[in-house]
């Protein structure tokens, strides 16, 4: 019974990485062969262009940037928003009911409504500062709104997850701790924090490898310009637009063992967490 | 695993929850301006998109709070479209189609993996777990080469079959700890009275499994319709291309003129199903969320 899914997602999951890798040791060669496909082997010719690229370095390091500070950011309105949540026990499901809305909204949509917000005329970004900035059109600002955007969808999801794991703890525990005198800060610290653990650590780990692959949100808010290609964007751009398939998948590679050395620098580091979830 | 932990721990939270009722019933005003705030930032900027969509002329360039003069003209105009509609047309087919193979598909190796004795369980279920991980980038180069070569390109089959690779590990992991909690002894009673693995699957388990095959075909149906970077690789016209790319295509009528009024009510329209979905099934979702602990 197991057969059909295994081999389906063996079929086009597994198998596509492994043509991508051919394809990455390749170079296909429009000028010689034209439309036809034609390629002849490179070794790891496509990895060094690509690694002595500052296209790459330059995606890398947006990359980095912007999973850093979205998951920083993320985390700590998420965990507001779940304590709140978690203490306004009048109409709490009617505030995850508005919580789950930025968790719907395509991402797609996501990033069309932050250019509508940081819009220079449109947008009520300059009206409110008083400013008169092209955000998107700057260097810095593009990035920024781009990290926003990605709060706005994903800080709701962190917060429900974390609601969950909040709503796991009992709530004897901090009976104890008052009567014992402890404040709420030391009950946060001492009791909630340590206990969430567990579903912080799961949260993140999500957001993190989600955010390492990010694509739809600076393709449509900016297609990458003013310092925003992320190594998706980088790497779809490069084997689509520009049809070079070897470079292309060189890169996806890449971007592949980067994902894949930050999610065994997470198993690491919390391991038995992780072993928690896959195991009963 | 921390999803049953969860689940058998909810009623035990609501029961402290209505006892505190009764000891505090007073929320403090930092509550009420934690709540406001959530409120402000969750709805405000989709408010915003609502806002632009209703616009048109010389009212798509100024920062009004409320149109001026709102219009509908910007619905009407994409509804006129017909690139529009035939995505909207693909994207539902496309993420029913999904959703529909994901969970029959993904039942049967969740079932499996919930009850038959079988060797290495536990490291098939986490390579599942794993895929979900991966970058979708890393699967888009060689599908675009290989649907090109076998005609696959630019259909709707060829965006149906990737889709299951996230469908399908989505459906395996949250059904999995659905089935779990079914008691053995309703199908061994089952089988006692002579049905197959099979009848007992199907009369037995999954009618009590509904509400877990509910949540994962809203999850399911939710990251189809959300889909986008293999819906623009994977494709090159309106045959096959979905609303995502649609809208992310765009342009106005003339070079000049702004498209965000007709690409805001076109993000309106394509935000409704998942906004009802929201509406109806908040429950559903968060439970499927929080026990998958998977994004959609």
């Amino acid at each position: 019974m197991v057969a059909p899914s295994v081999v389906l997602i063996a079929l086009v999951a597994l198998w596509p990485i492994i043509y991508a890798i051919w394809l990455s040791l390749h170079e296909y060669s429009l000028r010689v062969a034209g439309l036809s496909r034609w390629a002849s082997p490179a070794g790891l010719g496509n990895y060094q262009d690509a690694l002595q690229s500052s296209e790459f370095w330059s995606a890398t390091r947006v990359t980095f940037i912007f999973t850093i500070a979205s998951v920083i950011l993320e985390t700590i309105i998420g965990l507001a928003m779940a304590l709140a949540m978690h203490s306004a026990f009048k109409g709490q499901g009617l505030l995850r009911t508005v919580v789950l809305v930025p968790w719907a909204v395509l991402t797609v949509v996501t990033a069309i409504m932050w250019r509508t917000i940081f819009d220079p005329n449109l947008g009520f970004v300059n009206s409110l500062l008083g400013t008169n900035t092209v955000w998107l059109g700057e260097e810095p600002w593009a990035l920024m709104v781009m990290i926003f955007a990605d709060v706005w969808k994903t800080a709701p999801f962190m917060a429900l997850l974390l609601l969950a794991g909040l709503q796991v703890i009992p709530g004897e525990i901090y009976e104890a701790a008052k009567v014992d005198g402890a404040n709420m800060w030391q009950r946060f610290q001492k009791i909630t924090l340590p206990l969430l653990m567990p579903a912080l650590l799961v949260a993140l780990i999500f957001r993190t490898l989600d955010a390492l692959r990010a694509f739809d949100l600076p393709k449509v808010l900016t297609n990458g310009a003013n310092d925003t290609t992320t190594l998706s964007l980088l790497a779809q751009r490069t084997f689509q637009e520009n049809r070079l398939y070897g470079e292309g998948s060189a890169l996806s590679i890449l971007t592949f063992i980067i994902v894949m050395i930050v999610s065994f620098g997470y198993i690491r580091l919390v391991g038995g967490n992780i072993r928690g979830m896959t195991e009963e | 695993m921390e999803a049953a932990s969860v689940t058998e721990a909810r009623p035990a939270a609501r029961k402290r929850k209505r006892s505190a009722v009764g000891s505090e019933p007073k929320t403090p005003w930092w509550l009420w301006i934690a709540v406001a705030a959530i409120v402000i930032f969750c709805l405000l900027p989709f408010y915003w998109l609502v806002n632009i969509s209703l616009k048109t002329g010389p009212d798509l360039s100024s920062s009004d709070i409320v149109p001026p003069s709102p219009s509908l003209d910007n619905y009407s105009s994409i509804f006129e479209n017909a690139s529009f509609t035939k995505a909207l047309r693909n994207s539902a087919i496309v993420s029913l189609v999904t959703t529909f193979l994901g969970i029959v598909v993904g039942s049967f190796a969740a079932y499996a993996l919930a009850r038959l004795r079988m060797r290495g369980k536990a490291i098939l279920l986490a390579i599942v777990l794993s895929i979900t991980t991966f970058p979708q980038i890393a699967i888009a180069a060689p599908l675009f080469r290989l649907w090109s070569d076998i005609g696959l390109y630019n259909t709707l089959i060829g965006l149906v079959i990737p889709y299951l690779t996230f469908a399908l590990p989505l459906s395996i992991y949250i059904l999995v700890s659905f089935f779990r909690e079914i008691p053995k002894d309703l199908e061994e009673a089952a089988l006692v009275d002579g049905a197959t693995h099979f009848e007992a699957f199907r009369k037995v388990v999954v009618p009590l499994a509904a509400p877990g095959l509910a949540t994962t075909a809203i999850l399911t149906f939710i990251a189809a319709w959300n889909e986008f970077l293999l819906a623009t690789t994977l494709t090159s016209s309106t045959t096959a291309r979905t609303t995502p790319v649609a809208i992310s295509q765009f342009t106005g009528s003339s070079q000049f003129e702004v498209p965000l009024g007709t690409q805001s009510a076109a993000s309106v329209i394509i935000s409704i199903p998942l906004i009802i979905l929201v509406l109806l099934f908040q429950k559903r979702i968060v439970a499927g969320l929080t026990a998958g602990a998977v994004k959609g």
